[in-house]
């Protein structure tokens, strides 16, 4: 990843930045806004999971343990001190940044299998934490009382096309900043340690600190995505750290895709859509929504944006088919595996 | 943290009693689900996350069988026989879809399983708690053993279970039933050679794991409130015990299970807010310590 490539990504974040800001113009009404904001949380959460589970190979199922911290700790941080918004998220960063380095340590020695059992184990730990001491965090009935706002460089967050452009704002300098992780020479690691862990210390890698890395850094942005809820809901409940939250996240980049950088962002949309949607017909969400992920996991095995790569690596290379790197390794689809 | 009042429990018998017997009952039920999570991860590869929705629905079918019939040994059955059938079903119209497929896309599969399961227990048995009620062969004055008091359910739970986990042992250890599945969780293209149909196998020992989660579940309903939902704590609690006694041991699974039942009855009194998160920190220093699981061969 060169200087230029950088200038050029930034560029074209800011464009869609600017577009971004005039949409609530175009499209009126709290309703669009309110979505973005929600996609924006979900968003970033879901491709700083994909960091791990499409760039590192690290299939984690407790990753909303960072959606749940995020919250709760900014929260919790601008309830009890009167500190500023940006003092409150750099310190929630810096503790996500922390738990993610003990939690990870223990974590990510441990095989695929054990990785998931593991960091379920751990969001589930912070799940009943918070609804074991009811006096700090209300409980099962969630952190409320409102999280206090004050305004900082201009910016009033209880205004809400404020909160929207702060959020998209965040979640396109997120999204530029992860995928210049994935582009550097520690993402193409990354990449050498998921399609090959044994060769990869060969090559003189340190792979326990390079997973550990990304395990610390997807789960600084998982809390980022945390906290923009947190600032939606003004308040933080139980069931931002509960595991759903983490099915919905593996949902999401299974939707999207996980071949492809944007996949996971598809795939918020998607699956916000299909909340909202299914949210306004029926009251048996839950079965709704079950029925469609098994009609997607056993019908379709891979996510939107992979089939889209696919078909455009066809009518690349009409001849030679998928490239290898990317066929074989094409997590939602259990065919390529079965074979191998 | 209140470990005076634990230390005050430790020395007194009756304390001691009390206490040992809720948690050998908090063990035992979860051995009965989390040595069928690890029975199938050993033989199918596949980490059925819905067993907890099995011991769930187990539940709710002696819930039902027990209003018809009148009779807890028939609820019981009901349970474990019905969640065997169930289990027969599931494996052959989703499981054996995602056989070596990757965990994320097992896990996923299940979730989606389990907000089926949940919702339609919602439906057919409504969303508010629903009490078993103590069984009238049960409603006996207690036993007290060194004024420890004891019900007689309790006793009959744990006997019950014992037993259950010992008839397992001798069937894995001892059949050639035990045999054949020992023998296909090492190596089934090898045992497929040999003549041996593997996907009855495959579906044989998930309908074993249905019917202890289904049983589990019937003997767990006079104990326990029945909720949609109430899957959830005890899969995690699985998790946590498969991690303990390493994946795919049924004696690990026996150690853990009790390991974890004492853990959380005896943390009640010391560690009244953090009684979840010991069972966490149990299974981090085994993590540490022998990342294998106690019973594990094989590095993790």
């Amino acid at each position: 990843m060169t200087r230029s490539s950088l200038l050029r990504d930034s560029l074209i974040a800011i464009a869609v930045f600017a577009v971004l800001a005039l949409l609530p113009f175009i499209v009126p009404g709290k309703g669009f806004t309110d979505f973005m904001v929600r996609l924006a949380a979900f968003g970033i959460f879901a491709t700083s999971l994909n960091l791990l589970v499409g760039y590192a190979g690290m299939e984690s199922f407790g990753h909303g343990l960072f959606f749940g911290l995020g919250c709760y700790s900014f929260g919790l941080i601008m309830q009890t001190f009167p500190v500023s918004i940006p003092v409150a998220f750099l310190a929630t960063v810096g503790l996500s940044i922390v738990v993610g380095t003990v939690v990870g340590a223990i974590c990510v020695r441990l095989n695929e299998i054990y990785f998931a059992f593991v960091t379920l184990a751990f969001q589930m730990l912070l799940h009943s934490l918070i609804i074991a001491w009811t006096p700090i965090t209300g409980g099962d009935q969630g952190l409320t009382g409102g999280i206090p706002r004050p305004p900082f460089l201009g910016i009033r967050l209880d205004d809400y096309y404020h909160l929207y452009l702060f959020s998209t704002g965040l979640l396109v300098a997120s999204l530029l900043a992860m995928y210049h992780i994935v582009q550097s020479p520690f993402g193409y690691t990354l990449r050498m340690i998921r399609d090959n862990a044994a060769r990869a210390p060969f090559l003189g890698i340190n792979v326990f600190r390079v997973r550990l890395m990304a395990y610390v850094i997807a789960g600084a942005f998982g809390a980022i995505g945390g906290m923009i809820m947190s600032l939606f809901v003004s308040g933080a409940f139980p069931d931002f750290a509960y595991w759903t939250i983490s099915g919905e996240a593996i949902f999401m980049i299974m939707l999207g895709g996980i071949t492809v950088f944007l996949g996971p962002m598809v795939g918020a949309v998607m699956l916000l859509l299909l909340n909202d949607f299914v949210t306004k017909m029926t009251t048996h969400y839950g079965l709704v929504l079950g029925l469609v992920i098994l009609l997607f996991a056993l019908g379709l095995r891979k996510g939107l944006m992979d089939f889209a790569a696919d078909l455009w690596r066809d009518r690349q290379t009409p001849t030679s088919g998928p490239r290898p790197d990317t066929a074989a390794k094409t997590a939602a689809s259990a065919p390529a595996r079965a074979g191998e | 943290m209140d470990l005076s009042a634990l230390a005050s429990c430790l020395i007194t018998p009756s304390c001691v009693i009390t206490q040992t017997t809720s948690g050998l009952i908090i063990g035992l039920l979860l051995f009965l689900v989390a040595a069928g999570v690890s029975l199938i991860f050993g033989v199918l590869k596949v980490v059925n996350f819905a067993h907890g929705a099995f011991y769930m629905l187990g539940a709710y079918f002696a819930y039902t069988a027990y209003q018809l019939s009148g009779n807890y040994l028939i609820a019981v059955l009901a349970g474990g026989i019905g969640v065997a059938l169930f289990g027969l079903v599931f494996e052959r119209l989703l499981i054996s879809r995602v056989y070596g497929s990757p965990v994320l896309m097992q896990l996923l599969v299940c979730y989606g399983a389990i907000l089926i399961l949940d919702d339609l227990v919602k439906i057919i048995w409504g969303a508010d708690f629903l009490s078993f009620g103590m069984p009238s062969a049960f409603q006996q004055l207690p036993f007290v053993f060194a004024g420890g008091v004891v019900p007689v359910f309790y006793l009959f739970l744990i006997v019950v279970a014992l037993a259950i986990a010992g008839l397992l042992g001798l069937l894995i250890s001892k059949t050639r039933y035990g045999k054949i599945v020992r023998a296909a969780a090492v190596n089934p293209s090898m045992v497929s050679a040999l003549g041996i149909n593997t996907g009855v196998v495959y579906a044989s020992v998930f309908v074993l794991g249905g019917f202890l989660a289904g049983l589990a579940g019937g003997l767990a309903a006079p104990v326990r409130s029945l909720t949609a939902g109430m899957g959830t704590s005890i899969i995690i609690e699985s998790f946590i015990v498969t991690v303990i006694g390493g994946m795919g041991s049924v004696a690990g699974a026996l150690v853990g299970s009790i390991l974890i039942g004492l853990v959380r009855s005896f943390g009640t009194i010391g560690f009244p807010l953090f009684t979840e998160g010991l069972m966490f920190v149990l299974m981090a220093v085994v993590l540490v310590l022998k990342p294998s699981g106690l019973f594990g061969k094989g590095g993790a």
